[in-house]
């Protein structure tokens, strides 16, 4: 491996976040975007051809070292670490309502889920996967959430942009519809 | 008529069961209804849905539930708005129906997106990534922010100073600035000369009063744009102009 490969992966094992291509090249002022690039690159190459435990993932807006997920049942088992545990359907619905329209305030969350969420809405925000962003200009000021980095490498998504876009699924939907059609 | 399964108090079990039930919300059971039923969503058998609608929330014991009570109240408004008699060819009739439509829809396109975060998150659950362990969570951390009022730290304070047994109590007198002062005299200086330093306009033996006030002085000037201050690089002499446009004027 270059140095440049073998800084990269020392930075990544230390951060345990994800980190963004800028922030790999303020590692070493001399080396350019496309050397830091490249050397990511290589990285990714030698933990995929050498037989590695370990793979370098794009996520949550950067690069991360993950386990593969082979070996994520005998880890479990062993109680060596834990899997963050499962959300309830109340909050995958909640939390999919607020990566498209964030930012959104609580009262439009219930309208489109047409029950309260006042709970559902703190426990996402104990777990670090949506975050107040700002405060509404309607009456009342109220609080506005959007969804954290956090959220976006809890589900292995690259960017927001990586969800399907809203008139994409409306035409899922409609597909969907008529297919359903049944005489009266 | 629809005779729904509504239950007494005395007779319900759990009051609160909506969390804990297969559905995560009214929307969720209508849809599920819908699907079940196969029917098109675009047109909704409406007296037959709520008639199916009433029945599964009074077996769910979800009746006690507001959220599935406020649909239903719904669908039986709806139901009798499509009762009404409606003149034939009546180009302005409006399907009672369609704001329910939209918002099943939209919810179903949200459902669409609750798959795709599933499927997304069960396959992330599967890595691990390294995890940074704080210095130990359990004792009290010794650098974490004060919690104090403004009363206890001025208790803090005036404990601290009863222990000094004589405090040395300095007398603050306050000097007003003479900013008016000021401007008059650099007025006069760059009258005389088109341009000057900063330490052309300070005496030697200048008090800090005497330095304030020339410096909120020359602020003022430049603000009016009666004279320029440049500063040509850090920590250099800071040169002093007459604006030429208030000149020429």
């Amino acid at each position: 491996m270059t140095p440049l490969a073998k800084l990269l992966e020392a930075a990544l094992f230390a951060a345990a976040r994800p980190i963004s291509l800028e922030a790999l090249a303020a590692l070493d002022p001399e080396a350019s975007p496309a050397a830091v690039s490249a050397a990511v690159d290589e990285l990714r190459e030698h933990y995929d051809v050498d037989g590695h435990g370990v793979e370098l993932v794009e996520q949550g807006g950067g690069w991360q070292i993950l386990t593969r997920a082979e070996f994520a049942e005998a880890i479990e088992r062993a109680q060596v670490a834990v899997r963050p545990q499962k959300l309830s359907a109340a909050a995958l619905e909640t939390l999919a309502i607020v990566a498209y329209r964030q930012p959104i305030g609580r009262a439009e969350i219930e309208e489109i889920r047409g029950v309260a969420v006042g709970s559902v809405l703190k426990s996402l925000h104990e777990r670090g996967l949506i975050d107040i962003v700002g405060r509404s200009e309607g009456i009342g000021r109220p609080l506005l959430y959007g969804t954290t980095p956090q959220f976006l490498e809890q589900f292995a998504l690259r960017h927001l942009e990586e969800l399907p876009r809203a008139d994409e699924l409306a035409i899922a939907l409609r597909g969907a519809g008529n297919a359903t059609v049944v005489p009266e | 008529m629809i005779a729904p399964n509504f239950r007494t108090a005395e007779a319900a079990g759990p009051s609160f069961v909506v969390e804990l039930s297969q559905f995560t919300g009214p929307l969720d059971l209508l849809l599920s209804l819908i699907r079940d039923e196969q029917v098109d969503i675009y047109d909704i058998p409406i007296a037959r849905i709520a008639e199916q609608f009433l029945a599964r929330i009074g077996s769910l014991g979800l009746d006690e539930a507001a959220d599935y009570l406020e649909m239903a109240a719904r669908l039986l408004r709806i139901k009798a708005q499509m009762l009404l008699p409606r003149a034939d060819g009546e180009e302005a009739w409006e399907d009672p129906r369609a704001e329910l439509v939209r918002r099943l829809l939209e919810y179903q396109q949200m459902r669409e997106v609750v798959d795709l975060l599933e499927r997304r998150g069960e396959e992330r659950r599967h890595q691990f990534a390294r995890r940074f362990v704080p210095v130990s969570v359990d004792i009290t951390p010794i650098n974490a922010p004060l919690a104090l009022s403004l009363g206890d730290l001025l208790g803090a304070v005036d404990r601290v100073l009863r222990t000094s047994k004589e405090p040395t109590l300095h007398e603050v007198i306050p000097r007003a600035l003479d900013v008016a002062g000021a401007m008059t005299s650099i007025r006069s200086v760059i009258a005389m000369r088109r341009h000057c330093r900063w330490s052309d306009l300070i005496a030697a033996d200048a008090e800090p009063w005497q330095i304030l006030s020339v410096l909120l002085a020359l602020l003022e000037m430049a603000k009016l744009g009666e004279l320029h201050i440049a500063q040509h690089q850090p920590f250099a002499t800071v040169e002093i102009r007459r604006d030429a446009v208030s000149e020429a004027a």
